[in-house]
């Protein structure tokens, strides 16, 4: 594929990818993102975890600007974000995103789904633009299922045409906002099988996820939330053998001992 | 004559409802605030004196004669084409403004993440699954539309409520004349209404 060339060479060209300095975003009273610092580098996979309710999901959705921030910065491949406006468009067009609820376009078939952005941010033309789509369908097991429409299709089935859609966009990083939580527990897998190869292609991943299966085996870093508060960060191996703080500790023990 | 009135005003009150539609969600707040005050005025006002207004204030009062100034005729249909499209459009604005409303927040999300700008999600991603689901609700829109065009015979255009007073002021068989043309509304409105039925069930969009 072609897309796996591309990712290698931006891992070859180092250098930081998304540069968060002290953000911080408040929904009402709640302080949901207090004085985040996160730095992750070109072809790293960053997992992050936590409670609900400790900002995980919003730090993904600021880093394309899906949240608004109200104070720090967000740069991405040494730009800050835009504001609003053709910058910001262009901006998250290099940006790939994955859902919780996949969103596709449910009006479209799924061929058309990875063709959109393709076609209008892109300029592709259109043979081209279809040899890709297909070329992506068929990378993440879907091909057979092109031009059906996406509520034909089961959660896992649309969960992977939602990640060839994002990869369509040629996207430096992608963004993975639990992308396996609106899953039955036999579609998991080959979601999560998608998401280790694309890893393994070096392409730069942030994975906000439960799964810690995945956490383990696909991540370079670990970093762990709780109230807002990037409370730990760490490779897997020693997050999850050792954790250093309590709120870790607290976490692992509820979820790996049952 | 009501035939010809009633698509002319559809099709113009659709694209100018669109529009409305779109200015009410957009992320300009003059724009914003424009689509907000029209339909609130609009719809408000008696169609009656919208038609009246657009053939004694707009003709008599600041000369607008539509490219018809010798031809009264014309010049009066051109007239009450421009109010049904400024009256009906406030609802077809708000029809439409409540199928956008039905299109989950994710879809727009997922445009925006692939790096769609606001009018292309608009037109390639809110609006098709908009419109499928206010076929129903349009219809309702344009049937009001087609009886609607009675009150244009206020102003001397000859649609059928004016031919039918013709009618009866000559022939004076006023039961069977009324109900002939209340079965010609019927013939015009009825299939409208079964054929948008059937598409608005045939486009709907599967969640």
């Amino acid at each position: 594929m072609t897309e796996v060339s591309v990712a290698k060479e931006d891992v070859a060209a180092t250098g930081d990818l998304v540069v968060l300095k002290s953000v911080n975003k408040h929904f009402g009273a709640l302080h949901v993102l207090q004085d985040i610092d996160l730095t992750i580098a070109r072809g790293e996979v960053v997992v992050v975890i936590g409670p609900s309710g400790s900002g995980k999901s919003t730090l993904c959705r600021a880093i394309n600007r899906l949240e608004t921030i109200d104070s720090g910065t967000i740069a991405i491949d040494g730009k800050p974000l835009p504001q609003e406006g053709k910058a910001l468009a262009r901006l998250r067009a290099d940006v790939g995103m994955v859902f919780q609820s996949f969103n596709l376009f449910a009006h479209k078939t799924v061929l058309e789904n990875v063709m959109l952005g393709q076609l209008k941010v892109r300029k592709m033309d259109k043979k081209q633009a279809e040899e890709k789509a297909r070329g992506l369908l068929d990378r993440v097991g879907v091909a057979n299922q092109a031009d059906k429409y996406p509520a034909q299709l089961s959660g896992g089935q649309q969960q992977r045409v939602a990640i060839a859609r994002a990869l369509a966009m040629d996207p430096k990083v992608m963004l993975f906002d639990e992308p396996t939580s609106a899953l039955d527990p036999e579609m998991i897998n080959e979601v999560l099988e998608v998401m280790q190869q694309l890893a393994r292609d070096g392409m730069t991943m942030i994975v906000v996820t439960h799964e810690m299966g995945f956490a383990r085996s696909a991540a370079n870093r670990v970093v762990f939330m709780a109230d807002g508060r990037i409370v730990e960060e760490a490779v897997p191996d020693q997050f999850f053998s050792n954790p250093r703080s309590d709120r870790a500790k607290d976490f692992l023990s509820k979820i790996l001992h049952h | 004559m009501t035939v010809k009135l009633t698509i002319l005003s559809a099709v113009g009150s659709l694209i100018w409802g669109t529009l409305l539609a779109a200015m009410r969600v957009s992320p300009v707040p003059l724009m914003r605030g424009f689509g907000t005050a029209y339909v609130n005025i609009v719809r408000n006002i008696p169609l009656t004196v919208i038609i009246v207004f657009a053939s004694l204030g707009l003709s008599d009062v600041f000369g607008m004669t539509m490219g018809a100034a010798d031809d009264f005729d014309t010049q009066s249909f051109r007239l009450a084409v421009l109010g049904f499209v400024v009256y009906t459009a406030a609802f077809v604005c708000e029809a439409i403004r409540s199928g956008i409303n039905t299109v989950p927040v994710g879809q727009a999300e997922a445009a925006r993440a692939i790096g769609l700008t606001f009018s292309q999600i608009l037109g390639h991603i809110i609006l098709p699954q908009a419109f499928r689901s206010v076929i129903g609700p349009l219809a309702n829109v344009l049937i009001a539309l087609t009886k609607n065009t009675t009150v244009a015979a206020a102003i001397g255009v000859a649609e059928a409520a004016l031919l039918m007073k013709e009618m009866i002021e000559n022939e004076a068989q006023t039961l069977a004349i009324g109900a002939v043309f209340a079965l010609g509304f019927v013939v015009l409105t009825l299939p409208t209404g079964l054929i948008l039925g059937w598409l608005s069930k045939r486009l709907a969009v599967k969640r």
